[in-house]
């Protein structure tokens, strides 16, 4: 069988609630952060850049580097390497600033 | 950051709550902190253990939430046994209320405390410490300060290294600890530094594919000290263990190499990396392309310090090119009542760390004369860190693998050229200069990823100290809170 992070270290997690990306339910398993839950899928990407519009997702995975920003039940500029993937949290692809809704730009 | 569920707020904290007063504030619990912690209140010291995790251990010690259900942590690190040990001695002394854990508070400002009066011997003074949860502020005051901060990750920009699947190899060390998680499945692992290995050897373990482990450095440059390198049997046989693990799985290790682009459009498919002189220029004609879709990537680590730097602590240059506090023998800085352990003295490791925290504890604790072995144990690890930083130091040819075009301040997405242009057309010849004129580290990381960097193209040969007057970002309504 092919070895997995949770193999490596005999991990039996609670059952896996959802959270909700861009509108479509993800997996995720007790204890991960929000920015861990979208690796497990496969999703590297959750923002784009203000200037070139260009994708980002967890670059540090510590909270330094602040590349992981989402909006996050509705707050902009959320770390998600930092905040738990709590069940039914929405995160929604963090466009520029974040701050669309104030006409800023 | 959640604060609420932190074990103190519903346990120990009323037996401290008349008094936010503490012999001790140790900054951070990571190897240093944790043991500095627990020598102290062995000693009879009233500790505050401060750490902007959720739990204590720091980076090195980071291990999944109890949530997970992890049976086996122990096979994501080395050494477990000593975090094991180190946990159950600061449980009793937290259930004795001689240590208060606050977990997610981040250190922000270090100030001498006003009200705190000369009761104390000379160095001695009296501090306030003012942490963020995120949410609001606290503060508290001790006597004595211990700073052990750690150390973040050095980043060198090269074209692509902003891509989705473009990891820190610490990130992703992080990220796996923590979370139980990978990037990719294909996985190169690069840059310059002993952490390297330790990634490459976890991330197989996890089931990844490493092709390649691509270091920038010469590792020859060990041998030539046999003599220090003799001194540390235990660090042959860590590089040696990882040594075999890698060759187990296939993984090439290639020397005096970079990678010097990542390929993709909406993520990382592929790698090229390169040949470099001794001065870390790319060799034209090396290059050579692996296909992965992730790549974890860090140079080395700069010691955290800006808490220390901004109370005008003296700093010492390191060879890897970074700064570290000036410590005397028994861990003190320059600063009255401030002392210093790890990674903050200049970066050597979790057994350092260890040794260095409980050297500082016994001298704050009063101890006349620390154990012989003790400062014997700091001596060699010490010798063997400052070899490995020579090895790893960033050679002066390293921007040669950067485009005009090539982001290097992620946060702000200043191109190298624009840095060019504030330097030889503008005149600039330090890094604040730069930053004042291209925004490079004004965002939201405040140069962390890009300050190394920076400071490199702008000119400066010579690292030289932060000084930010607050740690890290604060919202202003926290600020607000402030007495
Ligand atoms: S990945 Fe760097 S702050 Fe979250």
């Amino acid at each position: 069988m092919r070895r997995t992070p949770a193999s490596l270290a005999a991990a039996e997690p609670g059952p896996a609630h959802t959270i909700e990306f861009d509108g479509r339910p993800i997996p995720a398993l007790p204890g991960q952060s929000i920015a861990a839950a979208l690796w497990a899928q496969g999703i590297l990407a959750w923002r784009s850049t203000r200037i070139a519009g260009r994708p980002r997702g967890a670059f540090c995975g510590i909270g330094a580097c602040y590349d992981c920003l989402a909006t996050v039940d509705g707050q902009p500029n959320q770390r998600t390497c930092l905040l738990p993937a709590a069940p039914g949290t929405t995160v929604t692809t963090q466009e520029g600033h974040g701050r669309a809704d104030l006409d800023l730009a | 950051m959640p604060t609420s569920t932190s074990p103190d707020a519903a346990a120990g904290a009323d037996r401290h709550e008349r008094r936010d007063r503490y012999d001790l504030a140790v900054i951070g619990a990571g190897p240093a902190g944790l043991a500095g912690a627990v020598a102290a209140a062995d000693r009879g010291l009233r500790c505050a253990l401060l750490d902007a995790g959720a739990r204590p251990g720091g980076q090195y010690y980071r291990h999944p939430a109890p949530e997970l259900g992890a049976a086996r942590p122990d096979r994501l690190h080395h050494h477990w046994s000593t975090f094991t040990a180190l946990a159950d001695r600061l449980a009793a002394h937290r259930q004795a209320g001689r240590i208060r854990l606050l977990s997610d508070h981040h250190v922000f400002l270090l100030e001498a405390d006003p009200a705190g009066g000369g009761t104390d011997a000379a160095d001695r003074p009296h501090w306030r410490l003012h942490a963020s949860t995120g949410e609001r502020t606290s503060q508290l005051t001790a006597a004595a300060v211990l700073l052990a901060t750690g150390a973040y990750e050095r980043q060198l920009p090269f074209p692509g290294w902003t891509l989705p699947g473009v990891v820190t190899a610490g990130g992703a060390q992080a990220m796996l600890k923590a979370g139980l998680v990978l990037p990719g499945r294909r996985i190169v692992v690069a840059g310059s530094g002993p952490l390297l290995l330790a990634a490459a050897a976890s991330l197989t373990a996890a089931g990844a594919r490493v092709p390649a482990v691509v270091e920038a450095g010469d590792y020859l440059g060990y041998a030539r000290r046999p003599g220090v390198l003799a001194a540390v049997p235990g660090k042959l046989g860590e590089g040696v263990t990882h040594g075999v693990a890698l060759a187990r799985h296939a993984v090439r290790l290639h020397r005096a190499s970079a990678v010097v682009e990542a390929h993709g459009t909406e993520r990382v498919t592929a790698v090229t990396v390169a040949r470099l002189d001794a001065d870390w220029r790319p060799v034209p004609g090396t290059e050579r392309r692996i296909a992965c879709d992730a790549l974890a990537v860090g140079h080395g680590l700069v010691p955290q310090l800006e808490l220390a730097t901004e109370l005008g602590a003296e700093t010492r240059p390191v060879p890897d090119g970074t700064l570290a506090l000036r410590v005397d023998a028994r861990q003190r800085t320059t600063v009255p009542g401030l002392w210093a352990a790890g990674e903050t003295c200049g970066v050597g490791g979790a057994e350092l760390a260890l040794a260095e925290g409980e050297l500082a504890a016994l001298a704050i604790a009063g101890d006349p004369q620390p154990p012989v072995a003790l400062l014997a144990r700091r001596r060699r690890l010490r010798g063997f860190a400052e070899l490995m930083a020579a090895a790893h130091r960033p050679g002066a040819g390293w921007p040669g693998w950067l485009r005009p075009d090539t982001e290097v301040c992620r946060c702000e997405e200043v191109p190298a050229q624009r840095i060019t242009e504030a330097v030889e057309e503008l005149g600039a010849t330090d890094a604040r200069t730069v930053k004042l004129l291209t925004r490079a580290g004004m965002g939201w990381c405040q140069g962390r990823m890009c300050g190394p960097a920076v400071a490199v193209l702008a000119g400066m040969s010579e690292p030289s100290a932060d000084r930010r007057p607050l740690s890290c970002p604060v919202r202003l309504g926290e600020l607000a809170q402030l007495p």
